[in-house]
């Protein structure tokens, strides 16, 4: 028991250092180490790192925002129809075996590191 | 057009979040500085904004589904604060490159070990598909 509060613990700092070091989200380090880590199903764990999320993204945004770097309008421009992409995203998953969001997640972390060769 | 562009790369960025239980952050921060025009700062400090309701909206419905250990994601969160310290720190003093190669070779193997996870039978394969 106190071994998976460490995992999750280092699971946390991992997704956290990731952004701070990059500034890649840290979903796409939270879902595949839950997966291949803690033993998660796809679903649980892209549900669970969206918990993680909400959480990672108020704090940080916070801080940008006494930085003075957060524009809100240009923020609602992607963000609103962003919810409505979420509402589909949400629906679609529980619509497809576990293995093929897998298979997806594994293809969107070769675009992440597609785009660290490249940068 | 370039508005219109934005929130059509947003709602895509939100069905990536919402599918894949990211932010949207990867497509958000381009569509911001591409077609808004943002710098790169901007661009992802303003994604964090957008990401926040996404994640909030996908949660809500994944708590519906029964997807979310709310415990579980409250301690990743909690602690994440604590590597964005470490990251910031180790950026400052390791060259830019050679992390961002390192990352890239990591999440080619966490990559590759999904698949290969995903590939191979399991007996509880079939419910899954039920």
């Amino acid at each position: 028991m106190a071994s998976r509060t460490l995992k999750l613990a280092a699971i946390g700092t991992a997704g956290g250092a990731f952004s701070g070091l990059l500034g890649v989200g840290g979903g796409s380090v939270i879902v595949p180490l839950l997966i291949v880590w803690l033993g998660y199903g796809a679903r649980e764990a892209t549900g669970t790192s969206l918990m993680a999320i909400v959480v990672i993204a108020a704090v940080a945004v916070t801080l940008q925002a006494f930085y003075g770097n957060v524009d809100p309008p240009n923020a609602a421009l992607v963000g609103i129809p962003a919810i409505g992409g979420a509402l589909a995203g949400t629906a679609l998953q529980q619509r497809i075996p576990e293995r093929t969001i897998s298979l997806l997640f594994a293809g969107l972390l070769v675009v992440v590191a597609g785009k660290l060769i490249l940068s | 057009m370039s508005s219109v562009a934005a929130a059509i790369m947003g709602f895509a960025g939100g069905m990536v979040g919402g599918l894949l239980g990211v932010g949207g952050g990867v497509l958000f921060v381009p569509a911001l500085a591409i077609f808004l025009g943002e710098t790169q700062v901007r661009a992802e400090a303003t994604s964090l904004l957008a990401i926040v309701p996404v994640a909030l909206v996908a949660v809500w419905r994944q708590l519906g589904y029964g997807n979310v250990r709310v415990r579980d994601g409250l301690v990743i969160g909690a602690l994440s604060p604590i590597g964005v310290g470490i990251g910031v720190v180790a950026s400052n003093s390791i060259p830019q490159r050679a992390l961002e190669l390192t990352f890239a070779g990591l999440a080619l193997v966490i990559a590759a070990q999904l698949v290969i996870r995903a590939l191979r039978p399991r007996p509880d394969a079939q419910e899954e598909s039920a």
